[in-house]
């Protein structure tokens, strides 16, 4: 089979895109039982006889987890529908307790929206509607661990084992429309969604989105077509792509694999298929060649959800600024490029920007702090910008400290690593520390007056004229106030005490 | 008289995970296929106008506050398994992916 | 000495309230006779001797201490083993569930536990309540105390059968197309199907959610009442239960009165494949009612033709879906370990777990559920269940209640139907069409048909939570039939 690089790949073929995202709420219960949803518990003690699925049992409905997946719903520009069923998924597997997930089938609760997502590209970026099909929701299943054999995976392994904490908790399921016309921009679409999708999600308050944990999880469906074709080729669907940077390799490497297969003249096989964090590659899983028979029917233990409008107009009411609308009013009001600004957006700091603005502090001193110095503390401390401890409010006081001549830029990076340190308040930190910038002439010049003294030749030199030798001088003067003097000050002060004029 | 086909049936006994002997595939084959016939009946009296009823009785938005409540103990939640290992249920290996 | 045995229900509250005798005495009468004659019938499962027993002690307590006591303190009661109870081995009469505890009680368990009643075991049922004879229970069949070679009905036969024998004072079924009615018709005792929703199904091991409801056995109208209401009222882990206060049955099971009340007799429900003793008996009955001062109309249901497709596939289909769960994975039975995979044990566990009736339904519901078929099967079965719900709303409005004979026949030979699963299927022509609507149904005793000796049930029907209607009727007409034989049904039947 011949190897095509992703750009010959795009000279013969376009790609068609769908993406089905999973969401957990973070409700305190699970979505049919009482069960907590706490992360990280023993295995099998968050757990009853509804979500062990227990002969007898019965499910019933968070109403928190309907509300939250009507406010996703919303935001992202569905259709409500005024009545709809949960309904029954049968298929084995030891995972699902009941060997049946209870989800939704033709009635889903949200459908026909869609999501405005900034792609990046040479001219800064593009906005790209995605069209979403449905939201529905359901329930997620057990953690299964394979043991025995040497691999830890599902081949090879002698036997499984079931923790059921996880069976129950809810989970919204977000499926686009076909993706259509991304041809080379394919992968960066895909990873745009899912990255506005999860600040969207994120900005509900109604998910974690925690990919690395597993609440939000990604399956990649592309197919791809001679260009200018209008059928569909067949496609695969990529499993359980859990981070943003894997979702733009695994539709990457998907293209050129199927480039490849199509252009050996072979038929792509309809297959899911498993993603390979370690080199990006995606591996062939069970081919779905065959209709999958779920047998789907209404879910007969649970009532129809028929939401009435005022319930639904109040909670649109309550919905939070849109990030896209939100990104766009910003980014007038701080007048800045789509370069910029999508680097802000990449930096997961915009909210921490606004609310530094808000405190006061200078929209490009805002942006320089915390896409500078604090996202490298953060890259060093492999946290995310959010999570520093250090406030939007104390950064635009240490803003304020420079504007006011008390910090220079040096000083504030210390001020700010000693607050993250947990030192106190930038404000704390200067007094205690004394770490303000020298501004009292007197020790100046007592100083610069040492400093003279010991470098004679020197200041011959600067009487001389030659002002480029006074470096020597400053430097002197600065180690001797520890850095704490203003150079210009210095530099001033000093050709004053020489009588020398610049 | 329609007899379900024999792979007809073991694909069914397939889907419901279900063993059939040689002698249950060939009673089952003839049974099924009458009470099919018989229970076919339904499609002469319906039509597109009539709305399915799922559920006995018309009530809609039965929802539950979320609060946490009582959860067994692993103790009783591994109580009544065929097999545990490690405070989990013990399964046999998975051969057919998902 | 009275044999406490033979009393009511309403009897032995009443004895045990005013210290006549002690509920460990009761408990202890019926244990003896349960160990005494279970041998040939096979109505329980499981007897609950200790759990029983210290449950009487603590009615006795109470009573002594002077504390409140429930309508039914210290009544025995046979629970279908259907239902869940903590500690105590449930099965739904599968070979699947053998052994297995559950963790946790039923809200019908607990709703008699808080009502002082002492509950003395779990009876026998057909496996997973598929069947009219109990013959499929995976514990062998149960017999009818009036003829030890007949059928006591299904799947609630164990219930129908400790009753009719004077094992319990009352018992709990469960009905999805007749299971209680069916089997009460064919020992001569009481049975009620309240309205879906009524009671709880919390804890009850589902067949066919959309139609499951558990009711009362009893050997009076009155009795029948009292249970009803310990079990019955809103429970937040039902979400199908209905938020409303059981109806006033009690007051209508004593009422006596139908003056004024219109009751309709049901067109289609009569005719060839009856019993001719049934039909007669049936007449009868409708003749004493129209003493009793009732109007009697006749009402046609042109629906209930298809109801018993319907059922038969929406049942079988539910079923496929609610039973996937025996699995051999978490509990219950698990064959085929050693090397093989998790598909083949599942399979392997279910052939060996489960008996023939339950495999075919299995079958059935995975057919009709199936992408090609939902259409022409489950979901023209559903509008079926629209056309009979229109039907019997049609009904209501010309009659309060309506009446039919609750079984075509009355009690047949073990095993004489047992190769033909259509002829079986006929047996809940009757009782079927109340539950594809989700009213309420009662089957009371109105005699012996003159060929056979054996007990005729009459069905009554009432709309959905106006149960308290068919409860009138039940009683008005149980009084009339008594005052008319002098002696209740049952003393009739053998002396075992
Ligand atoms: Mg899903
Ligand atoms: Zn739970």
């Amino acid at each position: 089979m011949t190897n095509l690089s992703f750009d010959d790949a795009l000279t013969r073929f376009e790609p068609t895109l769908g993406l089905e995202v999973h969401v957990e709420l973070n409700t305190a219960t699970k979505v049919f039982c009482a069960c907590p949803t706490s992360f990280g518990s023993e295995p099998n003690t968050n757990v009853c006889p509804v979500c062990l699925g227990l002969p007898g049992s019965l499910p019933t409905l968070n109403e928190k987890a309907v509300e939250s997946i009507i406010r996703i719903g919303l935001a992202l520009n569905c259709q409500i529908a005024p009545w709809s069923r949960m309904a029954r998924k049968n298929y084995f597997y030891p995972d699902m307790p009941k060997d049946f997930q209870i989800s939704q089938y033709d009635e889903p609760i949200c459908f026909d929206g869609y999501l405005d997502v900034l792609v990046p590209d040479q001219d800064g970026s593009t906005t790209v509607r995605i069209g979403i099909e449905r939201v529905h929701l359901e329930e997620d299943t057990g953690k299964l661990t394979h043991a025995g054999g040497s691999t830890g995976r599902i081949h090879g392994a002698d036997y499984s084992l079931v923790d059921y904490n996880r069976a129950g908790i809810p989970l919204v399921e977000i499926v686009t429309k076909v993706i259509d016309g991304t041809k080379h921009a394919a992968p960066l679409v895909a990873k745009a969604y899912v990255s506005a999708l999860r600040d969207l999600v994120r900005n509900l308050g109604v998910s974690d989105v925690r990919m690395e944990e597993g609440s939000l999880r990604c399956d990649a469906n592309l197919s791809l077509k001679p260009i200018g074709s209008e059928t569909l080729g067949t496609r695969t669907e990529t499993k359980n792509v859990n981070s943003l940077r894997s979702v733009e390799r695994a539709v990457r490497s998907e293209m050129v694999r199927q480039a490849a297969v199509l252009d050996s003249g072979q038929k792509v096989r309809q297959e899911t298929r498993h993603f390979q964090e370690s080199d990006g590659s995606t591996s062939p899983g069970r081919s779905k060649e065959q209709a999958e028979e779920y047998r789907y029917f209404p879910e007969p233990d649970l009532l129809p959800i028929a939401p009435d409008a005022a319930w639904v107009a109040k909670l649109k009411s309550e919905l939070p600024e849109a990030p896209a609308a939100k990104r766009e009013r910003l980014q007038a009001a701080w007048g800045i490029s789509d370069f910029e600004m999508i680097s802000v957006i990449n930096s997961g700091g915009i909210d921490l920007v606004e609310k530094t603005i808000a405190a006061g502090c200078d929209q490009a001193a805002a942006r320089k702090w915390w896409m500078g110095e604090l996202s490298r503390i953060a890259n060093e401390l492999d946290q995310e910008l959010e999570s520093l401890s250090i406030s939007p409010k104390q950064v635009a006081e240490v803003e304020s400290l420079i504007q006011s001549g008390t910090l220079n830029d040096k000083l504030a990076r210390v001020v700010i690593a000693a607050v993250i340190n947990g030192e106190g308040s930038p404000a704390e930190i200067v007094a205690n520390q004394n770490l303000a910038v020298v501004s009292d002439d007197t020790a100046l010049l007592a100083a610069i007056d040492v400093a003279i003294t010991q470098s004679p030749d020197v200041v011959a030199k600067i009487k001389e004229g030659k002002l480029q030798a006074a470096g020597a001088v400053i430097g002197a003067v600065m180690k001797a106030t520890k850095g704490q003097a203003d150079a210009a000050k210095v530099r001033q002060l000093l050709f004053e005490r020489l009588g020398v004029s610049e | 008289m329609s007899n379900l086909s024999r792979a007809e049936l073991e694909n069914l006994a397939k889907l419901a995970r279900i063993n059939l002997t040689d002698e249950e595939l060939t009673i089952f084959g003839s049974q099924l296929g009458l009470i099919l016939d018989s229970v076919a009946k339904v499609q002469e009296v319906v039509n597109d106008s009539i709305v399915p009823m799922s559920h006995a009785l018309p009530m809609t938005n039965v929802f539950r506050p979320d609060v946490v409540g009582q959860s067994l103990s692993n103790s009783e939640a591994l109580a009544a398994a065929p097999s545990t290992q490690d405070h989990r249920f013990k399964v046999p290996r998975i051969l057919d992916e998902e | 000495m009275t044999d406490l045995t033979k009393l009511t229900a309403v009897e032995i509250a009443t004895g045990i309230k005013s210290g006549d005798f002690s509920a460990v005495a009761v408990t202890k009468a019926h244990l003896d006779r349960i160990s005494r004659i279970d041998s040939k019938i096979n109505a329980f499962l499981h007897v609950d001797t200790e759990g029983a027993l210290s449950q009487a002690k603590l009615v006795d307590e109470k009573r002594d201490a002077g504390k409140a006591l429930g309508d039914l303190a210290g009544v025995p009661v046979a629970v279908k083993d259907i239902f869940t109870q903590k500690g105590v081995p449930t099965t739904a009469g599968s070979k699947i569930l053998e052994g297995w505890i559950p963790p946790y009680d039923s809200t019908v368990v607990s709703r008699m536990k808080q009502a002082d009643m002492v509950l003395l075991g779990k009876v026998n049922m057909d496996e997973f309540a598929m069947g009219s004879s109990t013959e499929n229970s995976g514990y062998g069949p149960t017999r009818n105390p009036w003829d030890l070679d007949r059928i006591p009905g299904g799947s609630s036969g164990g219930s129908s059968a400790a009753v009719a024998g004077f094992m319990s004072s009352l018992a709990v079924g469960t009905d999805t197309g007749g299971s209680i009615r069916q089997p009460a018709a064919v020992t001569g005792t009481v049975g009620v199907k309240p309205t879906y929703g009524g009671v709880s199904r919390y804890g009850m091991i589902a067949l066919a959610s959309s139609l499951d409801q558990a009711g009362p056995f009893a050997r009076t109208v009155l009795d029948a009442a009292l249970l009803h209401k310990v079990m019955g009222g809103h429970d937040h882990h039902d979400s199908t239960s209905i938020s409303a206060p059981v109806p006033p049955i009690v007051e209508a099971a004593k009422s006596l009165d139908l003056k004024g009340m219109k009751i309709g007799v049901v067109k289609e429900l009569s005719g060839e494949g009856y019993q001719a003793g049934v039909l007669s008996l049936f007449q009868d009955s409708v003749a004493i009612l129209k003493d009793l001062g009732a109007q009697i109309v006749e009402v046609s249901c042109p629906s209930f033709e298809y109801a018993l497709a319907a059922y038969y596939l929406i049942q079988p289909s539910e079923c496929s879906s609610n039973l996937a769960r025996f699995d051999g994975m978490r509990y219950g039975m698990r064959v085929a370990e050693g090397n093989a995979g998790v598909e083949e044990v599942m399979s392997a566990t279910r052939a060996a777990g489960f008996g023939a009736e339950v495999k075919r339904r299995i079958m059935i519901g995975t057919y009709a559920l199936s992408s090609g078929y939902y259409d022409a099967y489950y979901g023209s079965a559903q509008k079926v269940r629209t056309l009979i719900a229109q039907d019997y709303a049609k009904a209501f409005q010309k009659a309060d209640v309506l009446i039919s004979p609750t079984s075509p026949v009355t009690a047949f030979k073990i095993g004489e139907k047992t190769n033909d699963p259509m002829a079986m299927y006929l047996n809940d022509i009757c009782t079927i069409p109340v539950n594809l609507a989700g009213i309420g149904g009662m089957s009371l005793p109105i005699g012996l048909d003159p060929a056979d000796s054996l007990p005729v049930g009459l069905q009554v029907m009432s709309p959905v939570m106006q149960d308290d209607r068919m409860y009138r009727v039940g009683g008005a007409l149980e009084a009339a039939l008594l005052n008319h034989w002098g002696a209740p049904l049952l003393d009739r039947a053998q002396q075992l």
